[in-house]
This record gives structure tokens, sequence and C-alpha cells, in this order.
């Protein structure tokens, strides 16, 4: 009997409610004080399609999902055609057999147990919308588990209106007392409610903890193009826009967008937008208005795989040499790439100070495994929260000795930044080469000191970025083998250091955080010592294996790369890092 | 309030001698006068372009953005702080060439804003070549054989986007052009002026002498501003009479009425600390 350790996949059509039953079967385990973490898998279109979501389950702290799948919720053929070979021997499947007509040599296991369960006939008898047939597939998974359905029928309650959610309900009931009437004890899983059941933590997508963050940083106008797998962060703020005191605007393009969040920066206003690859491209060019305007900025850029379109619904980490360089000229820039929910929260707040104290563009990096996958974390604690608007002028009027100058000549080359509407200060900006007012000019000396101010802003936020983490260590100092990696491989990477560990292998890993500027002292200070390094990434030219050669004139050992649209499985990594040392 | 004085710059006007950039820029001083600003309360934005150099010219606040990006950038700062009166500047290939597909959006959304293009039918600072409203036929540099689409029509394009205030100038009659800004501003909306502004060293069909000969002013002519119908057909008058003033105006709700929860309200008031995300984490456990 395997207790509380668990990875569950529904699959189905898209349109069949795949990622919400998923979602609600992991916060059902959640809310019985277990660990989760769940992501999703779908294409680009409507209707059809093949979709899954992978639930995992664990007693402790997990960061992805597993290589294997002990319990299969199909909706479809398809899913178990797909999915059949990822299934542990003795893993379950959960189908319709009126629906689905299975063949012995197309499944070709002989080791799986099959659960019919009459989706479509309990959901007839209900009078209900077939999309219902996910939620009985949850109540007989749950039956088949042996878990408390209360649990599940708390998370139906939260998400529909109170008619539809008793409708689910009673679904689900059917769907659990079919299943421990006809499959009791067949199953060699079990889930039970934790000492930690009821404990507070939250679950949500990296998207909605980049909301989060920028609400909590005190954004108030966000515009943005729907560009998936950005898309939720707009889905997140527009609801919420009353309540904040927002503006959530959807504009014609990303350009719009970038350039109204230039506007609404440059007013006073801290503002936001968010788009992948093909977006952040199309805002290139007001990238660069921002810092040649010293507008702060913050954008977030959430990768899928490219070129061009690409795989539109997949993730990769194909953009990281694109976010440091975009657009013309040369201009400090801050790129961050969070790892996890957590980071996302925390790290979009410092995006907003960081934009503001140095009037610079702050690029978020994330991709869509990070942005679209579920994670448990702690409620996020309002005691960390600081905000740093740098040196925005608040008063209502301006009193200085000389005329208000936009672009004054500081030692740290950032000028106090006066709102236009301030009493007694015009604010001139410009995207040409300007003076300290703001007037166009292509004057040599002054073009000089210009460039010069704004990358004495790059010295000033090097020294800042210590006291921000740009980086963090994972496992013992000394280690046989360190592994280097950003964004979303975090998850991965940590998983496969634990099965790695459990063959008592001495690594560690450094994720790097902060990328723009590069953090070289503290990447040196982990390198120096490193017997052997290792590149983890989802990309095909190991970006990072070449930041780090240019940084620090250090070559990679060995690079793991993989770049088909997936994440890569803890299972498989863990192999691949053992393979090169 | 301002003064002519006080809206003086130090920069150098680069402008070509007699072009009619002049008559736009002494246009907007003199409705900022009118109408009693002063400087902290109007912003103006301008793209590239000659015309986007006005931001030096004018001692008010100004963004000079990129080119076409006019009016996301004022809508940008519109919409955040609605106590400023916020002008965008734009030129013919700025706005209806680069930037034509904020147009029609900015249009529908009917952010109180003022948007003045300056219409020279050239583009000057590239040293001449077509736009989207160079005649068909127009000789250019990149076009040595003739133009080859027919001209755009802006006024009629704004008029089918429902845009709520609609008029036409002339920079060769600068006091009827200010008049037109100073209802462009008064106007609760989006306010829409193409001005005809010759380019006296690339666009040597359309000239003054050019306008001057046909121009005429619609108000002369008991023109309804009500009437979108016939504003509409008033807009593809073109050859030996061409209207000037105002097409259509009407009052309409804005973008910002619709945000009831921000209404009048500026944003850029709104303190960054403190914000209370409590529901939202407990709606996610």
């Amino acid at each position: 009997m395997i207790v509380n350790k668990i990875s569950v996949l529904i699959g189905g059509e898209a349109g069949a409610g795949i990622t919400r039953s998923g979602f609600l079967f992991a916060k059902a385990c959640l809310r019985g004080g277990l660990h989760v973490f769940g992501a999703n898998d779908y294409q680009s279109l409507i209707r059809g399609g093949r979709n899954f979501y992978i639930a995992r389950v664990d007693t402790e702290e997990i960061y992805s999902q597993a290589d294997t799948i002990d319990l299969l919720l199909a909706l479809n053929k398809e899913t178990i055609l797909l999915h059949k070979d990822e299934l542990v021997p003795g893993g379950g499947v959960v189908y319709d057999a009126e629906e689905i007509a299975l063949k012995a040599e197309e499944l070709n296991r002989d080791d799986l147990k099959l659960y019919s369960i009459p989706l479509r006939g309990i959901v007839k008898e209900l009078e209900g919308d077939l999309i219902m047939r996910n939620t009985v597939a949850l109540g007989a998974a749950m039956g088949l588990l042996d878990y408390d359905l209360d649990i599940l029928n708390g998370g139906l309650r939260d998400t529909f209106k109170p008619k539809v959610a008793e409708l689910n309900v009673n679904a689900a009931k059917m769907g659990y007392d079919y299943a421990q009437k006809h499959y009791a004890e067949s199953f060699a899983y079990r889930l039970k409610k934790t000492g930690a059941a009821g404990k507070r933590k939250i679950f949500l997508t990296g998207n909605e903890a980049v909301g989060l963050g920028a609400i909590q940083a005190g954004c108030k106008f966000y515009a943005a193009y729907p560009m998936t797998p950005a898309t939720g962060v707009l889905h997140f703020m527009a609801p919420l826009d009353r309540e904040y005191d927002m503006i959530v605007i959807q504009t014609e393009s990303e350009i719009a967008a970038i350039n109204m969040v230039a506007g609404a920066f440059f007013a006073g206003t801290r503002a936001m937008t968010a788009t992948s690859g093909g977006g952040f491209c199309l805002m290139s060019e007001g990238l660069g208005m921002t810092a040649m305007t010293e507008t702060p900025a913050v954008i977030m850029l959430a990768q899928r795989p490219g070129p061009s379109t690409g795989l539109p619904t997949y993730s990769g980490q194909g953009d990281l040499r694109f976010a440091i360089h975009a657009s013309q000229g040369e201009f400090p820039r801050v790129v961050i790439a969070p790892g996890d929910v957590e980071e996302c929260f925390y790290k979009t707040v410092d995006a907003f100070n960081l934009a503001e104290k140095f009037q610079i563009p702050v690029i978020i990096i994330t991709d869509k495994y990070l942005v679209e996958s579920h994670g448990v974390v702690e409620p996020f604690d309002p005691n960390r929260i600081r905000i740093d608007r740098g040196l925005l002028l608040t008063e209502d009027e301006y009193v200085g000795e000389e005329e208000y100058k936009r672009y004054k000549f500081t030692d740290e080359g950032v000028s106090p930044r006066a709102m236009p509407g301030m009493k007694g200060a015009v604010v001139r900006t410009s995207a040409n080469e300007h003076d300290e007012h703001g007037y166009t000019t292509d004057d040599p000396e002054l073009t000089t000191k210009m460039m010069d101010k704004r990358f004495k802003k790059l010295d000033v936020l090097i020294k800042e970025l210590e006291n921000y983490e740009p980086t963090k260590l994972y496992g013992p100092e000394e280690a046989d083998a360190t592994i280097l990696g950003w964004g979303s491989t975090k998850g991965p990477i940590k998983e496969a250091m634990k099965l790695l560990s459990e063959e008592e292998l001495k690594i560690n890993y450094l994720q790097i955080i902060y990328l723009s500027p590069f953090p070289v002292a503290n990447v040196q200070r982990i390198l120096k010592s490193a017997k052997k390094t290792v590149v983890v990434e989802n990309n095909k030219t190991s970006q990072l294996s070449s930041l780090i050669r240019e940084h620090l004139l250090m070559t990679i050992d060995h690079k793991i790369l993989q770049y088909n649209g997936r994440p890569f499985n803890p299972g498989e990594l863990s192999q691949r890092i053992k393979e090169v040392l | 309030m301002v003064t002519l004085e006080d809206l003086k710059t130090p920069a150098k006007n680069t402008w070509c001698p007699g072009c009619g950039n002049f008559g736009i820029l002494m246009g907007f001083k003199r409705t900022l006068i009118q109408l009693g600003f002063e400087r902290d309360q109007v912003v103006i934005v301008s793209g590239i372009g000659c015309h986007g150099k006005i931001v030096n010219y004018v001692n008010v606040n100004g963004f000079h953005g990129i080119h076409g990006r006019v009016l996301p950038l004022a809508t940008g700062i519109k919409l955040v702080n609605p106590n400023l009166t916020v002008v965008g500047f734009a030129g013919d290939a700025d706005c209806y060439d680069e930037g034509w597909g904020h147009f029609s959006h900015a249009i529908r959304r009917n952010v109180d804003i003022t948007l003045i293009v300056h219409n020279n039918m050239v583009l000057g600072l590239t040293t001449g070549q077509t736009t989207a409203t160079s005649q068909k036929g127009f000789k250019t540099k990149s076009t040595p054989f003739g133009s080859i689409p027919p001209m755009l029509n802006p006024i009629a394009h704004a008029l089918v986007s429902n845009c709520t205030f609609v008029a036409r100038g002339f920079a060769g009659d600068m006091m009827h052009l200010s008049g037109l800004i100073v209802e462009a501003i008064r106007h609760r909306g989006f306010a829409f002026i193409d001005v005809f502004q010759p380019c006296v060293t690339f666009n040597y069909l359309n000239t003054y002498d050019w306008f001057k000969k046909r121009v005429y002013k619609l108000e002369e002519e008991e023109h309804d501003y009500t009437d979108r119908q016939h504003a509409l057909e008033k807009s593809y008058e073109w050859g030996d009479r061409i209207p000037i003033g105002i097409f259509y105006k009407e009052e309409k709700p804005t973008y910002s009425d619709s945000l009831s929860h921000v209404k009048g309200m500026a944003l850029t008031k709104l303190p960054a600390e403190n914000v209370d995300i409590t529901p939202l984490l407990e709606s996610m456990m």
C-alpha cells in the first residue's frame, strides 16, 4: 500500500474542464495537509486535441511533476493511448468503458488496473451537462484512493455557483460511491488527511503570483495584449481593478501596451505589462524608449519555444539573450528570473522597486512551465514587503533653487523624478538624446555625458543587487559537482538533487536569479571552488553558459539541454546529470 | 496663467523658414494663453518627424516619444492622471503610416485627449518620401514614377470610427486653427484635428498657395457639425474646394467614465505602500 504519494494525470479534449479538474484534485490534497504540484499541458486550439493536467501529491515538499503516472483519469481514448506507457506497473486507469472501447492489443499493458466508471451514465442520470464527466471521474478517483470526499466538495463549492456546485457535489459522490462499491481495496494507493490539514497554504500559478506581486507593489495600471502564456496575468488582474483602484486595459497591440505603461509611469503611477516572445519583439522599441527617457517600466516576458510562433502553448528558455539585449543602443536594465511561484511574487515587488529607484526598465523573465503550473507556498508575508520609489518627488509643489531638470546630473546618475502636474515644475522627457532639461541635443560632449550618466546607475545597481539575493545556493558549499540554472528549471533540478542525494552523490545547485546585470561576484565565488560544472537549460545553445563565459571567462564542463517544449522530468534529469559526472 | 514669454524655450528652432509647423506652434501657444493654463497643467506628447520637435519649443511638460506611438503614450498619461490636459502632436507619417494601428483604437476608447496631426502629405525629416496622405501620382525620391495608391482620408476614417470631435485646420490660417484647438481641448473626449501644414522644402505640390486657393471654412457654409452623414459627405470633398473647420462633434461617455471606481481620480496620487492582499491570499487557500 502506497499512502500519500501519487501522481495523477487527468486528460481529455480541450473544453472538457481538464485544468480545473486537475486543480481541484490537487487543491483537495493540499487542504488535506499534503504537498502538491500541478502542471498543465495543452495544444493551441479551443476544442478537441489532447489536454492534460498532472497533479502530483506527496507528504514532503515537491517542486515538479514526476516522471511516471500512478493514476490516469481519461475522458477520451487518446489520453489512454498517449499516456499508457508513462503508467507504473499496477497503475490505474479510470475511464468509461461505455464510451471508450479499449482493445487489449491497443493497450498492450497487462499490468494496469482498469477502472471503468459510467461517467456519461452518471451525468445523464443527474441530467447534468456532459462537461461534468470530469467531476464524476474526480469523485471516482477519491473513491479509489479512499480519500475524504468532503474536502473535494469544499473545492467544488468554492469554484462553482451554488446550484452548479451541488450538481457537481452529487456527481462526485456518485463517482465516489461507484468506485467504492465496485473497486474497493483494489488500488494499491491511498490518500489520507494528515496532521497538517487545514494549515494555511496557498496554491497558485506563476502568473497569479506575478499579478499578486504587482498589486502588492502598488501597481495601478496594467496594460497588455493577450498572448499565451502571459495572458494569465491579464485574467488575474482584470477582475480586481475595482478592489485595488487599478486600470486594467487590453490594448490593440503590445506596442500600445509598452507605450501606455511608459506614459503611466511617466505620469507617476506604477505600471506593468506582460507578454511572450512575439509581443516582446514588438515592445523592443518601446523598451529602448523607456531606457532613453529614464522612465521606469516593468515587463514580464513569459517564454515559449521559438523561433517565431514556435510552440505557442509550450515552454522554453530561448529568450534570455533577447531579454538582455533587446532594443537598439546600449543601456542598463534588470533581468530577473524567478524560479518558483514564491519568487514570482517577491521578485515582482523587487522589479517595481528597482525600476523606480534606478529609472530603468526591468524585465521579469519566466516561461510557460513556471507561469501556468500551480505551486504551493506559504501565504506571502507583508512584513517582507518594502516599497522603494527612489527619487520620485511626491510633494505637490516643486521648490528648487533652480528650474527643475528632469535629467539633472547627479553623483549616482539618478535624477529626482517629478510627476507632470507638480506645481512649479516642467517635466520634459525625450527619447532623443537630450540635455539636463530634456531638450534634444546632438552635442558630442553632452552625448557622452548623458550616456555616462545612464551607465553610472549601473555601477550603483550592481552593488545594490547584492542586497537582493541575486543567486541562491542549494546543497553543500563543497560538492563534487555544481549545477547551474535559471528560472523554471529550479523545480526539476531540486527534485533531481533529491534523487541524486539518495545515491550519495555530493551535488550543489546555484540558481541565478538576476541575469542582468550579471552577478559576477556571486557566481565567481561558487564556481572558483566548483570541481565540475553542469548547466541545465531549456534551450538549444545554452545561453547561460555563454553568459558565464562572457562574464567570468569560464567554460562550463557539461551542458544538459532540452528544447522540446517540455520541462525536464526529475528522474530523466538526474540520469543525465549522473551520466556526465 | 501663462504668457507668451513663459512658453518660450531656449531651444533653437530648426524647422525650415516658412514651415507650416510655425503656424501650428503659434496657434497652440495662443490656445494655451487663451484658455488660461499654467505650464504644469499641460502635457504635450510628440512622435518622430519635424513635428516631434515641438516638445522643445513649448515650455510645458512634454514627452518626445518614438515614431508612431503618440496615442498610446498620451493615453497612458491621461488615464492615470485625468487632471492633466494631454495634447498629442503627430505627423502624417507618424500617425497615418507608422502609428495607424493606434488611430482607430484611440478613437474607440474616447479618452479625453487631443490629437493634432501635422499633415504635410510628405515625409520631411527623412528628406522627401511619400506618406499615406500623399496624393496619388506624387513623385518623391521613393516614388520616382509617382505614388501608386490613392491618398488615405483621415477625416472620413475618424468619422466612421465614431470619433467624437473631428476637425481640419490649415497652418496658413493660424487664428482659425487656434480656434479649433481651443474647441478640441474643451471637448470632453477624444478630439482630432488634421492640420494642413505645408512642407516648404519637400512638398512642391501641396503648397501654401495650393491650399489657400482651395480651403474654405465649413462654419461659413452652414455646416451642421452634429450631422455625421453630412460630415462624411464633406470629408470626401477634395479638389477645387477643400473644407476646413469642425466636421463633427458630439458628447459621449469617455473611457474613464466607464471606470466607475477611478472616475476623476488621479491614480498618481495613490500610495504604493500598504496594499492589503490578504483577501486574495485567503481565496487561494
